[in-house]
């Protein structure tokens, strides 16, 4: 669903880390965890698409004002990485966005008690929070959040809130232990013989590690996905990504928009 | 005030408006209905379609350049078949003319691909699409050589009697030689323009961003160079013409009716905003009646030069 929206907050987590706060239609509620929005930075040509972001959060909260009711609202995370979201940056409280949200396929936890492995690198953690909020009360979650140092390590204690525990890695060691996250995941998987779901999102070599590990240790793994999109509906047909099937001869693509943006891991082509 | 008449012909084919849908940018027309209403625009033009399904070049695909994007999606499409089978149904069910986009390997594609499409009564018009530029042995072989337009024309009329639309490329010294050449192997409507050859470079790591090297330019960012062709074959023929590119509002699209054409196509507009198309038939009614033009023909080809 498409609608107009007005920034409700714009907060800096760490250098070039931003979680906004949007208000959203009553409809986002029904958001999956893993999906996404299309959100359009300003009215201009320049940037011309939308941008595509995880959503992070959704709920309601009361309005100033007592006979407004509640107001819906949604949340992102967002890492400045070029001009449309250094312009995003640069908005404030009661600046308009347009939002086309919630899109895509989001993850699939189904109710089987298992435990419930969510990793995430560096903005990749977005989509796993709400993920976490609908996970923590009835089931074991575990975090396992990665970066290069302890500025891309976010709203960790968010998780922690829900009951979630946490686990960091940075390859700095400014955070967590040094290394990979990775290997912090292995050492778990390795450690505990109850069933157990693994749920992905961030850089690509992260998520074809989490694969990797995934299939070597047989549980099941779905990862959410990234690419560059330009409709978000399936239209346009530029985000796609290759699936298991895919051969030079008999090309299998799926488009991260519509087919994903959260795939089972056996699902796709890891190169 | 008397009813303002926004509806135009082209082809036989009648449009309650000037606005089309551009072929690639519109799916097969359901990926939209959520957004918009279809029965709000003149035309749906679908996705080009080829003899057998085709899954497209490798990625990246798409990336963004100031006022513009450059994709090189390589005609990914389920096929004539699959079209016919599963995606006509929807489209049976829409007040909306159905406008086919055809896209041949060869001669002999075209002419199959022209007479299979001719036995379906929920398809309304043929654009033969001559001019993607993303595809090796792709239609801009035909597209950029007069002959070769004329042949791939001549052969789909002779295998359809639906009204034909030949949409041309940009990526030529000459438009107007193509187009001329199109009108009389019996092309009874022009759409141009598709979009022009580009390319983008990654400077960091030395190579180009798309993986097919070229892609095809769209946006308002080839708005001018399209209003300048249109112009030119609204002088060199006399078949409706159908302008593309950029066209991101009513004025815009009015433009582009200025320049000669009788109707236009939305195409990366809507990728963001997924209403654009009706938003834009609106706008062009609602500029009609601010500015006292009765019918919407006595704008085109209007321009004072």
């Amino acid at each position: 669903m498409q609608f107009k929206s007005e920034i409700l907050t714009n907060v800096e987590l760490s250098p070039c880390y931003f979680r906004m706060r949007i208000t959203a239609s009553p409809g986002i509620l029904d958001s999956k965890a893993g999906q996404f929005a299309m959100v359009r930075v300003n009215d201009a040509i320049d940037p011309l698409l939308r941008r595509p972001f995880g959503i992070y959060d959704i709920g309601s909260s009361k309005t100033p004002y007592t006979d407004c009711g509640s107001q819906t609202y949604m949340e992102i995370l967002y890492k400045v990485v070029g001009k449309g979201t250094a312009m995003l940056a640069e908005l404030k409280a009661g600046d308009k966005l347009d939002v086309i949200a919630p899109l895509g396929k989001g993850f699939d936890f189904g109710d089987v008690k298992s435990e419930k492995i969510l990793v995430g690198g560096g903005i990749g953690l977005a989509p796993l929070y709400l993920l976490a909020k609908k996970l923590a009360d009835s089931h074991t979650v575990r975090l396992f959040a990665g970066g290069r140092n302890k500025d891309d390590i976010l709203c960790i204690t968010e998780f922690e809130r829900l009951g979630v525990e946490t686990y960091v890695a940075t390859d700095d060691g400014t955070l967590g232990d040094q290394g990979l996250v990775t290997q912090v995941m292995m050492k778990h998987l390795a450690s505990v013989t109850s069933p157990k779901q693994i749920f992905a999102c961030g850089p690509m070599p992260m998520l074809k590690a989490v694969a990797g590990i995934a299939k070597e240790m047989k549980v099941s793994c779905q990862v959410s996905m990234e690419a560059y999109m330009a409709c978000g509906m399936g239209a346009c047909l530029g985000c796609v990504i290759k699936g298991i099937k895919h051969k030079p001869e008999q090309p299998d693509y799926r488009c991260v928009c519509k087919d994903g943006p959260v795939f089972n891991a056996k699902e796709l082509l890891w190169e | 005030m008397g009813k303002i008449n926004t509806s135009v012909e082209i082809a036989g084919i009648k449009l309650r408006n000037p606005v089309m849908t551009a072929s690639g940018t519109f799916g097969y027309g359901s990926e939209f209905s959520g957004y918009m209403n279809l029965e709000s625009i003149g035309a749906i033009v679908t996705k080009g379609l080829s003899l057998h399904p085709k899954a497209g070049n490798s990625t990246p695909r798409i990336f963004e350049t100031p006022g513009g994007m450059l994709n090189a999606i390589g005609l990914q499409n389920v096929g004539i078949d699959a079209f016919i089978q599963d995606k006509v149904p929807f489209l049976r069910t829409i007040n909306t003319p159905v406008i086919v986009n055809l896209y041949g390997n060869s001669l002999e594609e075209y002419g199959e691909l022209a007479a299979r499409i001719d036995t379906v009564p929920e398809v309304a018009g043929i654009e033969v699409n001559i001019s993607c530029p993303n595809v090796k042995h792709g239609g801009i072989v035909f597209g950029t050589d007069p002959k070769a337009a004329a042949a791939v024309t001549s052969l789909v009329r002779k295998n359809s009697k639906k009204p034909i639309i030949v949409k041309l490329s940009p990526n030529v010294t000459d438009v107007t030689v193509i187009a001329k050449a199109c009108v009389d192997a019996g092309a009874d409507s022009l759409s141009l323009i598709n979009t022009i050859t580009g390319m983008a470079i990654d400077l960091k790591n030395h190579r180009p961003v798309l993986a097919n090297v070229t892609g095809g330019l769209s946006g308002p960012a080839i708005k001018p160079i399209a209003l300048r062709m249109v112009w030119q074959v609204a002088k060199a023929v006399k078949v409706p013409l159908i302008g593309i590119g950029g066209i991101m509002n009513a004025t815009d699209a009015l433009e582009f009716i200025l320049a000669g054409a009788t109707a236009i196509q939305v195409g990366t507009a809507s990728f963001l905003n997924p209403s654009a198309a009706e938003d834009i038939a609106k706008g062009i009614e609602i500029w009609l009646s601010e500015n006292g033009v009765k019918d919407i023909r006595e704008l085109i080809g209007a321009l004072k030069v």
